[in-house]
């Protein structure tokens, strides 16, 4: 895509946000928008009648604090290898992080799939191998896909410590809370699996177009010009940008290996506490992959990391700018807090990329 | 600080290891520098250059180079970017027990040819072995002495200058991260890994005036660039379509979730000269072996809120922050 | 929520496929798509293939993505 057909996007994104005649307040959902929308510099390009707010769609960031410092326990059990994707490793916990677990001996590896996770048990069936399951209904699935292979194989010592999140009702949770938005970005690759047809009764009930958005800046810009276009014209729905992946219906037989292996259940997101049906339990047949029963790990009473805003920041309801911490003391080096660790984190984002 | 520990990212080049030596080593050495330069004169010896570095390396054999080449390389480019022809270089091995002799032949007759195609011999060294556990394979520190050319002031940052990088940016840490346990992950981006003494040496043919130099090495061009616009009070503005990469390096990193800015190189030149001479400078350049897709990315400016600003291909524009350490895959 | 990069299918061994993106080859799991072949371009999350996209919709990805790599020779093929 060259330069010119960029402005044309930005030529049609600034007519409709005029016509409007008021700030369109868009919400990014998902954390790699947020990382491509900072690492393209799109909002030096966007109108200013365009407000770009980050959601609750960064895996880490919305992991709750009794998740993470139960993650940590797991770390200290001498006997356990903890593999977990690269974001998670610098999540602050109360007193620690994986990261400064590992530098003390715990056995952390950072590994790029769950299968890795998964050959690694293999190889070594003497030692426990758990996978930190973070992530949305993209990531899932292929998490999903390895418990039942280690069940096939007779893989006994793979476990995954699952916390895993939906994305919709977390967007019914944001509108729930009062933010006020007139456009959801939704995230492409959730998209993919779950299909457009999932954010129909939300768009219709709220009366909020949704765009379901590729992650390339061009991507990026076509879907918001397409969402001003559908707030300009008062026409909700759930509509696809991303149309070389997003199919009707999604990927059924990724969502059924998900729903092998899990059950639709309530989970505790940072933030905005708890939400019914927001996440993912063991199914009771697969309990053995359950790394909370398999370790028997104790319940964690409600921890706050303190000072830390991300609470706010994943609401929608500061900026991160507006977080009295940001850039001091909280910065990605030295973070307080998930938001400002991962790269999908909108602090992150922004403090890396203005 | 009593409970603060070393982490790998205090050895990824970022900000933690800066950190790590102005809070931590610097002091402890009474050092009144509050940096320790990649190279500096020898006191009392005037035009000798001295340098020294680490390498640690893992796999110790990867795309494009070698543990081996690669520790007489990243030296001799400490002293050519300093504005010094290399002359001679040590080599200390530190050898775990049990590491095959093979292995250590591979790896010193690499640094041997290395050394003798930069002209730079190794005259000095010494061995070690520590007990199986106690080192991963194999650990090279060489050090190395150059002698100053006198057309390469290096008289620092101006506002109004260039930035020249010589060529694609980011092989080498593709080339090594991709072979490393747990990245399931082939490709055939080759390692940069090469002296660049012979583009130092073609701008000075050149009689280019070059203000600054530095090798993008750990941190990539990001940490050269966030490095001189402190160490200046500058401000640097990089453009994004003139950067090169190597398709398939810009499609690894985007498989691994890595910004190109941040990926170390072992073999590029980054080279500040004047505006009016950044033409004869990028000919001098593409003349010279391995300087063919030299490219100007950028223009010094005047102090401005943030040092470091990437104007990128769709006119929009971000901070190019100083990366924080270790690269990670970025996956969710 | 998460990368997902356009690869095409190489080989396949049960469930496991080797992909190629312009040099770079990557290990993916085919468990989470219907009838994969080789030849197929595939989007690749976290080791798991997560859709089938045809090849006209990959070379779309891919000329997006060209990114930074148009720096030298302009872009170049897949």
């Amino acid at each position: 895509m060259d330069r010119q057909a960029s402005d044309a996007i930005i030529a049609r994104i600034a007519g409709a946000t005029e016509a409007v005649g008021r700030t369109i307040r868009i919400m990014e959902v998902c954390g790699t928008h947020t990382h491509a929308i900072g690492r393209g510099g799109l909002r030096a390009v966007l109108p200013k009648g365009i407000a770009l707010i980050s959601g609750p769609g960064c895996p880490v960031c919305v992991t709750s604090q009794r998740d993470v410092e139960r993650m940590l326990l797991l770390a200290d059990r001498g006997d356990v290898t903890v593999c977990t994707f690269g974001d998670m490793i610098r999540v602050p916990g109360v007193t620690t992080s994986l990261e400064r677990r590992r530098a003390n001996g715990a056995d952390v590896r950072v590994v790029y799939s769950p299968t890795d996770a998964l050959e690694l048990a293999a190889s070594r069936p003497e030692r426990e191998v758990v996978f930190l399951g973070v992530g949305f209904e993209t990531t899932a699935p292929g998490i999903a896909a390895t418990v039942l292979q280690a069940q096939s194989r007779g893989i006994a010592n793979y476990s995954v410590y699952a916390c895993h999140k939906l994305i919709v009702p977390a967007m019914e949770a944001v509108l729930s809370e009062g933010s006020r938005i007139d456009g959801f970005l939704t995230p492409g690759h959730v998209s993919v699996i779950i299909g457009p047809e999932a954010y129909e009764a939300l768009s219709q009930t709220h009366g909020i177009p949704c765009v379901a958005t590729g992650f390339e800046p061009t991507d990026v810009l076509e879907g918001i010009a397409q969402l001003v276009e559908h707030v300009r014209d008062r026409r909700p729905g759930s509509f696809v940008q991303y149309r070389r992946a997003v199919r009707p219906g999604g990927n059924r037989r990724a969502w059924d290996t998900l729903m092998r292996v899990f059950a639709i259940a309530d989970a505790e997101w940072r933030g905005l506490g708890n939400i019914p049906e927001s996440g993912l339990a063991f199914r009771p047949e697969f309990a053995a992959y359950d790394a909370v029963t398999r370790f028997d790990l104790p319940e964690v009473a409600p921890v706050s990391l303190a000072g830390c805003r991300c609470g706010d920041v994943l609401k929608g309801a500061i900026e991160p700018q507006e977080c009295p911490h940001f850039g001091r003391p909280c910065t990605p080096r030295n973070p307080l807090g998930p938001c400002m660790v991962s790269s999908e984190g909108s602090c992150a984002a922004r403090y890396k990329y203005g | 600080m009593a409970d603060e520990q070393i982490v790998m990212a205090h050895g990824g080049g970022g900000a933690l290891t800066h950190e790590l030596l102005t809070e931590t080593i610097l002091p402890a050495l009474g050092s009144s520098s509050y940096r320790l330069p990649d190279a500096a004169d020898l006191p009392g010896e005037a035009g000798l250059v001295f340098t020294t570095d680490a390498f640690v390396v893992k796999p110790l054999f990867f795309r494009g180079g070698d543990i081996g080449s690669l520790s007489v390389h990243g030296t001799v480019n400490d002293l050519a970017v300093s504005g010094a022809k290399p002359i001679a270089l040590t080599m200390t091995l530190v050898l775990e027990e049990g590491l095959s002799l093979e292995t250590v032949e591979a790896v010193t007759a690499s640094a041997g040819a290395a050394a003798r195609a930069c002209g730079a011999p190794i005259v000095a060294g010494d061995t070690k072995v520590v007990a199986r556990g106690e080192a991963d394979e194999l650990f090279i520190t060489t050090a190395g002495v150059g002698r100053r050319v006198p057309e390469l002031t290096l008289p620092g940052l101006r506002d109004g200058d260039r930035v020249l990088i010589s060529g694609p940016i980011a092989d080498h840490g593709i080339a090594v991260m991709s072979q490393r346990e747990g990245i399931d992950f082939q490709t055939r981006v080759r390692s940069d890994s090469a002296p660049v003494w012979p583009l130092v040496e073609a701008l000075v043919a050149a009689g280019i005036d070059v203000h600054a130099m530095r090798d993008p090495t750990r941190g990539g061009l990001a940490a050269v660039c966030a490095e001189f616009a402190e160490d200046y009070g500058l401000s640097i503005t990089l453009h994004e379509e003139d950067i090169p990469v190597r398709p398939e390096t810009a499609a690894a990193c985007s498989i691994l979730g890595l910004d190109p800015l941040t990926v170390a190189n072992e073999g590029k030149l980054t080279a500040f000269v004047a505006a009016e001479d950044a033409d004869r400078a990028l000919a001098a350049l593409r003349s010279a072996p391995g300087g063919e897709h030299a490219a100007v990315i950028g223009v010094v400016t005047a102090r401005r809120t943030v040092p470091v600003t990437l104007r990128t291909r769709f006119g929009g524009q971000r901070l190019v922050e100083m990366p924080y350490g270790e690269d990670l895959p970025r996956i969710c | 929520m998460c990368l997902a990069i356009p690869a095409q299918i190489t080989r396949i061994d049960g469930v496991r496929a080797q992909a190629v993106l312009r040099g770079n080859e990557i290990e993916a799991d085919l468990s989470l798509i219907d009838d994969p072949k080789t030849g197929d371009w595939i989007l690749v999350h976290a080791g798991f293939a997560i859709e089938r996209i045809d090849e006209s919709e990959a070379r779309e990805t891919l000329a997006l993505f060209a990114e930074m790599g148009e720096g030298i020779g302009g872009p170049a093929g897949v």
